[in-house]
């Protein structure tokens, strides 16, 4: 493909999700998308809007609210040679599912003694930002990747909400992705080519010699603003992690390596976290390497509040990364 | 009763009835033998019997194609024999040898088997039945003129998955059979200390599946009941229930002082044992002479003795492999 030829679009993660699942439906017919909501409504937070009417109601299918069955559904689908692609509106709807998810996605393969693999994909919003109050805000994603046997993509970018999709399918096991809620209107230019991108590696995505600030989905963002900390000359590599079950260890503990310190930014609760994961990496792979303890930015251990100052105050913010950074690096003040 | 009725063509009748017969004697005698083999700690673990409850699933599989495909639950050694998985694959599995039919990674509530169509042994009781509705999905997404029988107990109606299942499979008109073996109690809860409604079959009539109850304790009844369900089905009538009324005469697993139920009660229940009773019929119609009853008697002992030398015989897996069938080793399709 001849990419000097083709203009960038301007376009959000919304519609590179979109162009996404249009993409996989045009070019796998097993490709099939069901959840609440999906179809008439046109998906709850708009993903799916306009699908229904491109290919129907057998490959757009709206579910009752039966978490368990449709996500269920899909794992007997996928073991029935379809691509099923799972929509779940919330990542706190999906503990319905957990019994699905964890005792029959993760495990048939095993328990089967290699004979019966998933190729599911379950998509779900998730995080806070929208005073959505604590049964439509949690981050539990970090939860998920305790699982052995299924796969967990944080797409943060434009490139990879359009190209995860894509690679997830072809994977023969089962994947989560999980988007945060805040990003649907992110907006930027794409390649009208962009396609199908590697789910196995995590990506520097501004490079810095002081400190790593390792990081995903929802918090990327803020870490890439964290402009004060140049301003203050602190120089900061920021990590994304994209993956976090295969976990790329490596990347991380290269950029630690160099920086010698590092700040992990995660909208998860601290405790027993995917921060709590990626700190005893960092102690058990490049403890020498470290000129200071490991820090978090992790949000407060509450149930996601609805008022807004309250949420505010119990989420991670590029202020809270740039004073631990700063605290971290020896400026007091 | 139906078997006066069903044995109009003697000549071909026999064959069906000794065949039947047969396959029941296989499960009992394997079952003893598995007993006895967990006394002597071969086989550890969770052991479920389904001593008493043969007919029911050797009458429900005697009416599936070879490419239908079957879910079952944790006391699924009858229906797995029933399928064709052989005897020497279980008995290997149950002693965690590699031979077995899931590698030895199952054991005896994992039986798996894709040449069967055999998915699994699933232990979460209502686990299987959403994903029997996604197999069923992908059968009729693709066209496939198949059926997939969904076995689980009484204890399981209990559960939502039960609920949102029957609700899905009606709503999308689905494949699928539903094989209710009720035995009464859910481990040691009888069904009339857990369900305000005791009649099964109501309850899957409320999702509009034609649903009635069988004799489970007669192999022709169970066997004509399932035909005419899985014809229907396999016709595109949409899912269809049958509630099989058996019992279970042995412990729920071998850890089990039946505090529960009276000895009385199984004595009684004992008095229509699914074997003795259909081989007493047999007799008293001449269909059965002590010669055919010896000569099936003799086959299935020495099937057994060579299932039991199989598995002796059968490897272990080596350590390093354990991480293995936790991520697909093959590449995707």
């Amino acid at each position: 493909m001849s990419a000097d030829v083709t203009p960038p679009n301007r376009t959000t993660y919304r519609e590179a999700m979109r162009q996404a699942i249009r993409e996989a439906l045009l070019r796998d017919p097993r490709v099939f998308l069901m959840g609440e909501d999906v179809g008439r409504y046109g998906g709850c937070y708009a993903v799916s809007k306009g699908l229904l009417e491109e290919f129907g109601p057998e490959r757009i299918r709206d579910t009752p609210l039966s978490e368990s069955a449709f996500v269920g559904a899909g794992i007997g689908a996928a073991l029935g040679g379809m691509r099923p692609i799972v929509e779940i509106m919330t990542v706190n709807f999906s503990l319905l599912a957990l019994d699905q998810i964890v005792n029959n996605a993760a495990t048939i393969l095993h328990m089967s003694g290699g004979q019966f693999n998933i190729p599911l994909v379950i998509r779900m919003t998730t995080g806070a930002g929208r005073q959505l109050a604590a049964q439509h805000s949690h981050s539990l994603e970090g939860w998920y990747a305790h699982i052995p046997g299924i796969k967990i993509l944080t797409p943060a970018t434009l490139e990879d909400a359009r190209g995860m999709l894509w690679t997830a399918l072809q994977d023969p096991d089962p994947v989560l992705i999980f988007e945060h809620g805040t990003l649907y209107n992110l907006e930027g230019e794409l390649p009208a080519d962009a396609s199908a991108v590697a789910i196995d590696k995590a990506a520097v995505r501004r490079p810095g010699d002081d400190v790593s600030l390792i990081t995903y989905g929802g918090t990327l963002g803020k870490a890439l603003q964290a402009e004060e900390l140049s301003a203050k000359g602190i120089d900061a590599e920021v990590v994304d992690l994209r993956t976090l079950r295969p976990l790329d260890t490596a990347t991380i503990l290269n950029s630690v390596t160099r920086t010698h310190r590092a700040v992990i930014v995660d909208e998860g609760w601290r405790s027993g976290s995917i921060s709590a994961e990626i700190s005893a990496r960092i102690m058990e792979g490049a403890f020498y390497e470290l000129d200071a303890p490991v820090e978090r930015v992790c949000s407060a251990e509450v149930p996601m509040p609805y008022a807004k100052h309250m949420e505010e105050a119990a989420l991670p913010h590029v202020h809270t990364i740039v004073e631990t950074v700063s605290l971290m690096m020896g400026d007091r003040g | 009763m139906a078997l006066e009725t069903d044995l109009t063509q003697p000549a071909l009748e026999r064959d069906r009835a000794l065949a039947r017969l047969r396959e029941m004697l296989r499960i009992r005698r394997f079952e003893e033998k598995c007993a006895e083999l967990y006394s002597a700690a071969k086989i550890r673990g969770f052991l479920h019997l389904y001593i008493g409850e043969e007919a029911v699933a050797v009458g429900a599989l005697s009416a599936l194609e070879a490419d239908d495909a079957i879910v079952a639950t944790y006391r699924e050694h009858g229906h797995a024999l029933a399928r064709g998985v052989s005897a020497a694959s279980i008995m290997a599995e149950m002693f965690g040898k590699r031979e077995g039919c899931s590698h030895g990674r199952g054991g005896s509530m994992h039986l798996f088997d894709a040449t069967a169509r055999f998915y699994g042994g699933n232990a979460i009781v209502g686990g299987g039945l959403p994903l029997a509705v996604g197999l069923a999905l992908a059968d009729k997404m693709q066209g496939h003129a198949r059926v997939t029988a969904c076995f689980f107990g009484e204890g399981a109606v209990a559960e939502g998955e039960f609920h949102e299942s029957m609700n899905l499979a009606a709503l999308w008109k689905l494949p699928v059979v539903f094989f209710c073996e009720n035995n009464l109690y859910a481990m040691g809860t009888a069904l009339k200390r857990s369900e305000s409604e005791v009649d099964l079959s109501l309850k899957a009539a409320s999702y509009e599946i034609p649903a009635w109850p069988v004799d489970g304790m007669d192999v022709i009844a169970c066997e004509d009941a399932a035909r005419r369900a899985v014809a229907a089905v396999r016709g595109g009538a949409g899912p269809y229930f049958i509630e099989f009324r058996t019992y279970r005469f042995r412990a729920h697993s071998m850890y089990d002082p039946q505090l529960y139920r009276s000895k009385q009660e199984v004595e009684q229940w004992k008095t229509r044992d699914p074997i003795a009773t259909f081989q007493a019929r047999l007799s008293e119609s001449a269909l059965l002479s002590e010669a055919d009853l010896k000569a099936i008697e003799d086959d299935v002992a020495q099937e057994i003795a060579k299932s039991v030398e199989f598995a002796e015989a059968g490897t272990l897996e080596p350590v390093e492999d354990l991480t293995r069938f936790v991520y697909s080793e093959r590449t995707p399709s």
